[in-house]
């Protein structure tokens, strides 16, 4: 494929920035970790695009590690969500203010 | 402008859009499906890399386990209520411009730099073999310290969902 690294690399840092965006506005805790596995992803994009374009398999291992850490993490935070739900009924971030200081 | 260039652009094209509906959808169960389909178009793009093995893997792993695992966990609550948003929308949405343009900019800044490094002419690699060789070979501990952490998420995931009755009651 003849494609540029540029052009892949604009690519991924797009769906970065629209992972950002997401995490950002949103108040929906789903949707925030939405964000943040779209963010996840990108940089898998842009760590096997890497990998093509120095002909290094070591970019592809990367993103391997990349989905390990994207799984952990996204166990570990729907079974925070459904915990933290069981307390307040709520999955909005605005409604998570239980500590009181 | 190859056969493989226009799959390409067709596939980005197609990720980008299913991204771009997953992120502004209001109902969670239609932003995982539209990302489902962004993940599909993500390993046709891992493919298109030289990337069959995570091609594979990412319609497994992230395709077929995590955004499985997020329709469960989305169908299992029950009571959503619905997140209130401000009435000035202006006031959600300029720190997530400005950090995205922050980020955008850096991002250009490290594409357009020029770091003296040497590039080799892209062909197709990345063998499913070639791929198991160097992760067994050299990244064996790298390996072991993620099996690791999926064992310690596995025990977070457990100890954090057992049942729980204490309820607070006081939440508006």
């Amino acid at each position: 494929m003849t494609v540029s690294f540029t052009c892949i690399l604009f690519l991924a840092v797009l769906l970065f920035l629209m992972g950002t965006a997401c995490v950002m506005t949103r108040k929906n805790l789903f949707m925030i970790l939405i964000g943040a596995e779209i963010m996840l992803n990108s940089a898998g994009i842009a760590f096997a695009a890497a990998a093509m374009h120095w002909q290094d398999l070591h970019g592809q291992v990367m993103v391997l590690f990349i989905m390990t850490a994207a799984a952990a993490e996204i166990a570990v935070a729907l079974a925070l969500i459904v915990c933290i739900q069981r307390r307040t009924g709520s999955v909005s971030a605005d409604h998570y203010n239980l500590l009181k200081g | 402008m190859t056969f493989l260039n226009i799959i390409f652009f067709i596939t980005a094209a197609v990720v980008v859009t299913a991204t771009g509906f997953a992120i502004t959808r209001q109902n969670a169960v239609h932003a995982v499906c539209y990302l489902v389909i962004s993940f599909m178009g993500t390993a046709v793009l891992f493919y298109l890399l030289g990337a069959p093995l995570l091609a594979a893997l990412e319609v497994i792993i992230y395709a077929g386990g995590i955004m499985v695992l997020f329709l469960f966990v989305i169908m299992m609550i029950r009571d959503q209520r619905t997140a209130v948003q401000p009435p000035d929308q202006i006031r959600t949405w300029l720190p997530a411009l400005i950090l995205s343009g922050l980020c955008g900019l850096m991002a250009c800044f490290l594409v357009y730099a020029d770091f003296g490094i040497q590039t080799g002419s892209p062909a197709g690699i990345g063998a499913p073999r070639d791929f198991g060789r160097i992760l067994f070979n050299d990244f064996w501990l790298p390996v072991e310290i993620a099996s690791l952490l999926l064992l310690a998420s596995l025990v977070g995931a457990l100890y954090l969902g057992r049942k729980n009755d204490k309820r607070i009651e006081d939440i508006p």
